[in-house]
């Protein structure tokens, strides 16, 4: 125990990383009538579980973790974009970006 | 306690307390800035990690493009921020209820876990065989070689994502002055300018001869 608390180690990454998953669900729970915060906190998911990536790839030596990371933000890079420009269609359409008013499928 | 331990026990402060202001403050405009301000503190603790190729990376990526598109987005749409904020006191209970106890589980988890890892700064895993190289020749090594066809699957999600983004957004407004590149192209020359026969000299009507005999 005394090793983990005086240097810098996996464990650290981790927590840190569970840390920011927490916050971003707790952040989609709260905001859920505002489309551009519930696509903030997707992304700081997304950041999340990246942590953990660099952090595994930096204990086992292995550089698969870290091409994996790059290609998450390629993706997420694409999901942000494409999110945004239906965000900004939705507006356009509906003049406004509360979920509550998205609600033509219900019937 | 060595240095590494007390920078990485600041950036995760600071992420995690501006992580908290993104899901927190009223403005969206603020929310953003905050989003900012997390992914730069994270891309610090990857830089500790040894990850320099992928902290300047989510720098470059993160803080350059997407949240400058998030602030472009979020400032050009007119928000009513008082009736969107409605619902955020009556699922304050149950949000936290949910990710506090996520939170602790997922630190249990790790807490035993973390008693028999050994720290960073005693196994040679980074290195692996070779101390020398640096982060981003190790990368390049791996991404290059075993994950080429990745690679270009993802140049080719990139390029769909703009082809996509453009066209989702793109309209053609009713009343307004634009420019088609497509006819400006095909235009011809006698489309501008038309050639009409006539004759040099305008005949002059025999209206003189009448004047005479008038009187």
């Amino acid at each position: 125990m005394t090793d983990v608390v005086t240097s810098l180690s996996l464990g650290h990454y981790l927590a840190l990383g569970a840390a920011l998953f927490c916050i971003s669900l707790a952040g989609i729970f709260l905001n859920r009538k505002n489309v551009i915060v519930l696509l903030m906190c997707i992304e700081l998911m997304l950041l999340a579980v990246n942590i953990n990536f660099v952090a595994f790839s930096r204990q086992l030596g292995d550089a698969a973790g870290q091409v994996f990371v790059f290609f998450i933000l390629t993706v997420a890079a694409a999901e942000a974009a494409i999110g945004l420009a239906v965000l900004v269609t939705l507006f356009r359409n509906r003049r406004s970006i509360d979920v509550g008013d998205i609600d033509t499928l219900k019937g | 306690m060595d240095y590494p331990l007390l920078a990485f026990y600041a950036f995760a402060a600071a992420a995690v307390m501006s992580a908290v202001a993104v899901i927190s403050v009223r403005n969206p405009v603020q929310a953003a800035l905050f989003l900012v301000l997390t992914f730069f503190t994270v891309a610090c603790t990857w830089i500790l990690a040894g990850a320099e190729f992928l902290g300047i990376a989510l720098v470059l990526v993160y803080v350059g493009a997407v949240m400058v598109l998030f602030l472009f987005v979020v400032m050009m749409l007119d928000i009513d921020i008082a009736k969107i904020r409605e619902g955020y006191v009556r699922y304050l209970p149950v949000g936290l209820l949910v990710a506090v106890v996520m939170l602790a589980e997922m630190l249990v988890l790790i807490g035993i876990r973390a008693r028999s890892a050994s720290p960073f700064a005693d196994n040679i895993a980074m290195a692996a065989g070779s101390a020398d190289v640096p982060n981003t020749t190790w990368l390049a090594r791996a991404l290059f070689t075993d994950f080429l066809l990745p690679f270009e699957v993802a140049a080719v999600i990139l390029t769909i994502a703009v082809i996509a983004a453009v066209m989702l957004t793109l309209r053609r407004r009713v009343g307004t002055k634009h420019q088609d590149p497509a006819a400006q192209t095909r235009v011809r020359p006698g489309d501008r300018l038309r050639m009409v026969k006539m004759a040099a000299v305008r005949p002059t009507p025999p209206v003189a001869p009448v004047e005479e005999t008038k009187p």
